[in-house]
């Protein structure tokens, strides 16, 4: 798996026993805090009282299903990143979580490293540099303002498209994207192609970016997604 | 419940009782109506007679004195059906007429009253009623003329026997007749609660009666029938679904296990164990792909994705889908084109998404001329071309791919929609067979088809969506909102 941050506090709200105890034990094996409750009351408790960067929450939950637990957070002002699972996994289900308050939405069954690539971008101490007008990564450069990209002394010509799939990927540099969030964030698309059409597209920027390049900064990560860094690192 | 109770139960039956009562009160004062104004008119004949006959006899006795009057009234008295006469002196002593007894007092007023008589002949000693008229005579005398009641009583007595009777007559065919229609409707009732109950014993081919009447029961089984006929439509499918989710995903499900037996088996070094679990991620990625796609299409079937509806433009979708897939398609040495023109939509943005999706993929897939069965160089210029087309026919926006492969034969195209369907050309390529069905199933969602057709040559494959409404309607519809979002 790729780095991570040791310190990351993890609250995972799930009945099922079998899959919270995998997801702990997988989150505690990439070196992150991951804390446990297994119905909503507890949930809702734990959040409110425990300083998490991230909250995974089960939709459906004994005591108070998971959408309620992210509202009354939300009431109450707090407003860590809450991503959640949900064997409901059409489009209007989606929504639904979203605006109760959700950050992310999984659909079951997932893959952890998924998973784990949502966490890490939702998480805020990888919130990135969000704000800033000039992404870096290595000598790439991405300028947001004037849509400008460079890398060393050579100016890049990037489809509208391409730029914005290397910004979404530079803004998550050092974290790994899968190509589901690549659809979501850089296309709108919520549904699954049966074909790798993310892939060519990443292979056409991979061409313009990497291509001539001694050191390649857009590396593919097996089993999970891409990812941009500088190899250095 | 007792067939009697089940009985008077029934609307029918209840029904009647209320009209039995209202028809018995009508019944009941037309005849005390009908008695009123008989006896009033009785009242009246016999006040005129009297006072016709008293004016007449005064005459007689101022003309021709007492003799006269006396003997007027005894030869009157005698008649058969005579009137009551009675002529007494100022003492009260009686003179002359047919009167035995009377009520006391009566012959000392003068005027109107009812009083009680016997007659002097009277055999049968009772009392009889009579309305009297007592006048006196200038000497004192008094006269009395009156008229016996028995007639009015009499027919006070038919009247009163004749409410009787049509009140029971009213009874009894109203009772009757509420029997026979409350069990007629019963009848029929039953026959439908009986096939309901096999309907719900599992026997989903059951059909209620329907009668020749078109009456509201007609109606109401005739609709219930309709319910059962989609009701069966949607199990069957169901059934089919299950089946082909038992089949389709039980092969892949059965290769994932086979494969995983066969790596824990074999005593293979880390890279093979590894190799086999990868693929048993994707093997088991395939499968919950096809699974959701399952779902998407029950989903789109059953009309629930109707809520996540709006409006937008079909040229967008497919100039977005264009993009998406164009370097999948010049990667497999196909060239993807698109054509549109402003076509407003309301639906699903991202289901039609989809479906136009799964139809380009399709294009890609099997869309390549089958160079192999042609002589070298017949492949015609632009013939691994894709078209994507979004245009407005009428009241129709018509979301098209066209491709220039071999396409697919006229008689296998309404079959090819179908779920798992997976044509005989296309069983070695990668997928689950579900694109098409999704397609249709979107386009039967926003009340719309998919069809097939030639491309001349290749396939066109088409989502024909209906287009969104007027302005005006859409004012309409907005406006419509308005109150909901209030609440």
């Amino acid at each position: 798996m790729t780095a991570t941050d040791p310190n990351m506090r993890l609250l995972i709200v799930e009945d099922d026993r079998e899959s919270a105890d995998y997801l702990v034990k997988a989150f505690r094996e990439v070196g992150y805090v991951a804390d446990l409750a297994s119905d909503g009351e507890e949930g809702l408790t734990l959040a409110d009282t425990g300083d998490y960067d991230v909250l995974v929450i089960d939709r459906m939950l004994p005591k108070r299903d998971g959408l309620s637990v992210i509202g009354s957070l939300r009431e109450k002002g707090n407003r860590t990143p809450a991503l959640i699972l949900s064997a409901l996994g059409q489009v209007d289900d989606r929504i639904k979580g979203l605006r109760a308050g959700g950050d992310d939405y999984l659909p079951k069954p997932y893959s952890f490293a998924e998973l784990l690539a949502r966490v890490e971008v939702l998480s805020r101490r990888h919130g990135g540099p969000a704000e800033e007008t000039t992404y870096r990564v290595g000598d790439l450069e991405l300028d947001r303002l004037s849509h400008r990209v460079a890398r060393g002394k050579d100016e890049l010509t990037l489809q509208p498209r391409e730029f914005r799939l290397l910004e979404y990927l530079m803004k998550h540099a050092g974290q790994v994207v899968t190509r589901t969030m690549l659809l979501e964030n850089v296309w709108d698309y919520h549904f699954d192609p049966q074909t790798n059409v993310i892939d060519v597209h990443i292979s056409r920027l991979r061409s313009k970016i990497d291509k001539g390049f001694e050191r390649p900064l857009l590396h593919t990560i097996r089993g999970a997604g891409y990812m941009i860094r500088d190899g250095i690192r | 419940m007792t067939a009697f109770g089940k009985l008077i139960r029934t609307t029918a039956f209840r029904l009647t009782l209320v009209y039995l009562f209202l028809f018995a009160l009508f019944a009941a004062s037309l005849l005390g109506y009908f008695a009123w104004n008989t006896r009033r008119l009785i009242t009246e004949q016999i006040t005129s007679t009297v006072n016709a006959e008293t004016e007449e006899i005064g005459e007689i006795y101022s003309r021709r004195g007492l003799r006269g009057l006396v003997f007027t009234i005894e030869n009157r008295a005698l008649r058969p059906g005579a009137n009551l006469y009675l002529v007494t002196t100022p003492t009260g002593q009686a003179v002359a007429g047919n009167v035995g007894s009377l009520t006391a007092g009566v012959m000392g007023s003068s005027g109107w009253s009812e009083t009680e008589y016997r007659r002097l002949d009277d055999q049968d000693k009772t009392d009889h009623r009579a309305l009297v008229r007592v006048t006196e005579l200038t000497s004192g005398f008094r006269l009395l003329i009156g008229r016996d009641l028995e007639e009015r009583r009499r027919l006070f007595g038919i009247i009163a026997k004749a409410a009787q009777w049509s009140l029971l007559i009213v009874i009894v065919l109203g009772l009757g007749g509420g029997i026979f229609v409350a069990r007629r409707v019963l009848r029929r009732i039953d026959a439908m609660t009986g096939t309901t109950q096999r309907i719900m014993a599992g026997d989903l081919s059951g059909r209620l009666p329907v009668g020749r009447s078109g009456d509201e029961l007609d109606r109401l089984a005739e609709n219930l029938n309709a319910m059962l006929e989609r009701i069966e439509a949607l199990m069957i499918g169901l059934k089919e679904v299950s089946d082909n989710i038992a089949h389709d995903l039980k092969t892949p499900l059965t290769r994932l296990r086979n494969r995983a037996e066969e790596a824990l088996a074999k005593s293979g070094n880390e890279t093979e164990y590894r190799t086999a679990l990868e693929r048993t991620i994707e093997e088991s990625d395939g499968l919950i792909r096809t699974f959701n796609a399952l779902l998407m299409i029950a989903r789109a079937e059953s009309g629930q994705a109707r809520d996540n509806m709006d409006d937008f433009d079909a040229a967008d979708v497919a100039n977005g889908i264009h993009e998406l897939y164009e370097p999948l398609a010049e990667e497999d040495g196909m060239t993807l084109h698109v054509k549109t023109v402003p076509a407003p939509l309301h639906g699903n943005r991202e289901l039609i998404s989809q479906a136009l999706a799964n139809l380009v993929e399709n294009a890609i897939k099997y869309g390549k001329p089958a160079s192999a069965l042609q002589p070298l160089g017949a492949e015609a210029a632009g013939s691994r071309e894709i078209l994507i087309e979004a245009r407005r026919d009428r009241d129709q926006v018509l979301l098209s791919v066209t491709d220039r492969g071999p396409g697919i034969p006229e008689a296998d195209r309404r079959h090819a929609v179908e779920r798992f369907v997976r044509l005989e050309a296309s069983r070695t390529l990668p997928g689950s067979g579900l694109g098409l069905s999704l397609a249709s199933a979107v386009a039967t969602l926003h009340g719309g088809d998919l069809t097939l057709g030639d491309g001349n040559p290749g396939l066109r494959a088409t989502l024909a969506l209906p287009a969104r409404a007027g302005v005006n309607e859409r004012v309409a519809a907005q406006m419509q909102d308005v109150p909901q979002k209030v609440a």
